[in-house]
């Protein structure tokens, strides 16, 4: 009963925030502020991980390709793996446990001093006022951090590829095979997948943060709780947009 | 809904122009002369409401007039808070009705009518936003004027009036207690309420913040005579400010009068509740 109570309680809050997202111009200045936000809580650590995570998938299939004489192929594994998977994943792992987890701790704050209320005796709805902007700025962000993260990860692939005396390529030969294995529709996947991530990030965060009752310890259960189901969600939708990815051909 | 609200405000509107206003000298006086509020009267009907097992309130009925100050006055856990927020809406009762000027406050179209405010005993500050955009807030989102000048000039008289003009660009995190409830208080008053709700407004506050909260209090009574509603435990608040005390006891009023009917109750509940506690 509480996991249909939940996933009730998520579909009606997405629904509800759809609806509220015809004030979006409205309240672009709100909006502006949870992408700037999000972009100075994850610019620099995602560029810090992209870098190292594209120099570890070059550093563990690098050698192995070369031993079959196909360490040229090193760039578009990089890229392929970067861009369908591990890009999307990571920049939503970095979302949901740097930006989600302080949408909900803001807001099961905001609950449990009574902020909620208070916006709610001035007849302004507290999905709009609060959760729509961060659903948008999420949405938005996620993509772009993933497009950020996978051309830092594409150079870090590069970089171990260069240095790497057992792969040895030029920055020449790992791009061009880069760009003959990443096409459009490649780049395209990631981002859709990071689109639904960005969905499923911020109304879980923030669905969390509007139910907390209680006090302090309570906030930090919440937060707990938020990012936890971000991750399992994530992960969980990632095999079912896959699996719809590739019925539509789109993988 | 916003277009209604906007003409329900704006009626007042030349009164914030100091040229019109007819005593447009004090920043204070912009904001008593925009507080031409309806005398509404509440109407509670047999309110019952439980959380469980535990039956909160049992039955509360109460009449309060246009323009009078009620304190309902009443022990810890008594559902004097409970009572309180669903007067304003946040709470759903499961039987009986609050009627506001006549109309069910649950009726769709009653916000449309009315507007109710309330100062939370937290005060329920935005701390994120300064003491001016928080005291603004409702007037922006409701977009209650298009000058964003009146809205300032509006805010600043608030804040005058409750003693805290300069403190515009602070945020609450900046300021005391005290202060953050007479930043809430102002917030209200700016909404234009036709009756405003305070749950234990002097909790937590020194001798001389108490005084300054209930002389803020009778002065929106004896100025602006907008109806008010003050749940506390306050004694001494409550015998300051009111017009009538309601006394509220294991979720039903047990009696209720004027400062000098409930000082000479005969009910035993009631002389135990208000005699001095250290004598």
């Amino acid at each position: 009963m509480a996991f249909f109570g939940i996933a009730g309680g998520l579909l009606g809050l997405f629904m509800e925030t759809l609806y509220w997202c015809k004030d979006s111009i409205r309240n672009s200045d709100k909006v502006f502020d949870q992408l700037y936000i999000i972009g100075n809580q994850t610019l620099p650590v995602g560029a810090l991980i992209a870098l190292f995570s594209g120099g570890v998938l070059a550093l563990q299939a690098g050698p192995t390709l070369a031993q079959f004489g196909l360490e040229e192929n090193v760039g578009g594994l990089v890229g392929l793996s970067l861009v369908k998977e591990i890009g999307p994943i990571m920049a939503s792992i970095l979302i949901a446990g740097r930006v989600g987890s302080a949408m909900t701790a803001e807001l099961a704050s905001m609950s449990v001093y009574e902020e909620i209320d208070a916006l709610k005796t001035m007849d302004i709805n507290p999905v709009r006022y609060l959760v729509m902007p961060r659903f948008i700025a999420t949405v938005i962000a996620l993509p772009v951090l993933v497009i950020y993260m996978n051309v830092i990860g594409w150079f870090g692939g590069a970089v171990v590829s260069v240095i790497n005396p057992e792969v040895h390529l030029s920055f020449d030969v790992y791009y061009r095979n880069l760009s003959e294995l990443v096409d459009f529709t490649a780049v395209m996947n990631g981002l859709i997948k990071a689109m639904f991530f960005g969905i499923i990030i911020s109304i879980a965060c923030c669905f969390v943060g509007l139910k907390t009752k209680g006090g302090p310890r309570e906030i930090g259960y919440s937060v707990t709780k938020a990012v936890v189901m971000s991750f399992v969600l994530v992960l969980v939708s990632d095999y079912y947009i896959t699996r719809i990815l590739l019925f539509l051909n789109l993988d | 809904m916003e277009q209604k609200l906007q003409e329900r405000n704006t009626t007042n509107g030349d009164l914030l122009d100091p040229m019109t206003s007819k005593e447009g000298n004090g920043s204070g006086r912009i904001l008593l002369d925009y507080l031409k509020c309806a005398a509404v009267g509440v109407k509670i009907d047999d309110l019952k409401r439980s959380f469980g097992d535990n039956n909160v309130l049992r039955g509360v009925t109460l009449d309060i007039e246009p323009r009078e100050t009620v304190v309902i006055l009443g022990k810890s856990g008594s559902g004097k808070s409970v009572l309180l927020r669903h007067i304003i809406g946040l709470e759903c009762p499961d039987s009986g009705h609050i009627y506001v000027a006549g109309e069910d406050i649950n009726d769709p179209d009653f916000k449309k009518n009315h507007v109710l405010a309330m100062v939370f005993q937290s005060s329920a500050l935005f701390n994120s936003l300064t003491v001016s955009e928080n005291v603004a807030l409702y007037l922006r989102e409701h977009k209650i004027f298009s000058d964003e000048s009146r809205i300032k000039e509006l805010v600043s008289s608030a804040l005058e009036i409750v003693g805290l003009q300069n403190k515009e660009d602070i945020l609450p995190s900046e300021i005391s207690g005290g202060m953050k409830r007479r930043v809430a208080a102002a917030r209200a008053l700016v909404m234009n309420p036709d009756i405003i709700l305070f749950d234990e407004p002097t909790a937590g506050l020194d001798p001389m913040m108490t005084r300054t909260m209930g002389d803020l209090i009778r002065d929106l009574n004896d100025k602006v005579e907008i109806t008010q509603i003050v749940v506390t435990h306050d004694i001494d608040l409550a015998f300051y400010v009111a017009d009538r005390i309601a006394i509220l006891s294991e979720g039903r009023i047990l009696e209720v009068g004027t400062p000098e009917e409930i000082r000479g109750s005969t009910n035993s509940a009631v002389i135990d509740f208000i005699k001095p506690q250290f004598e």
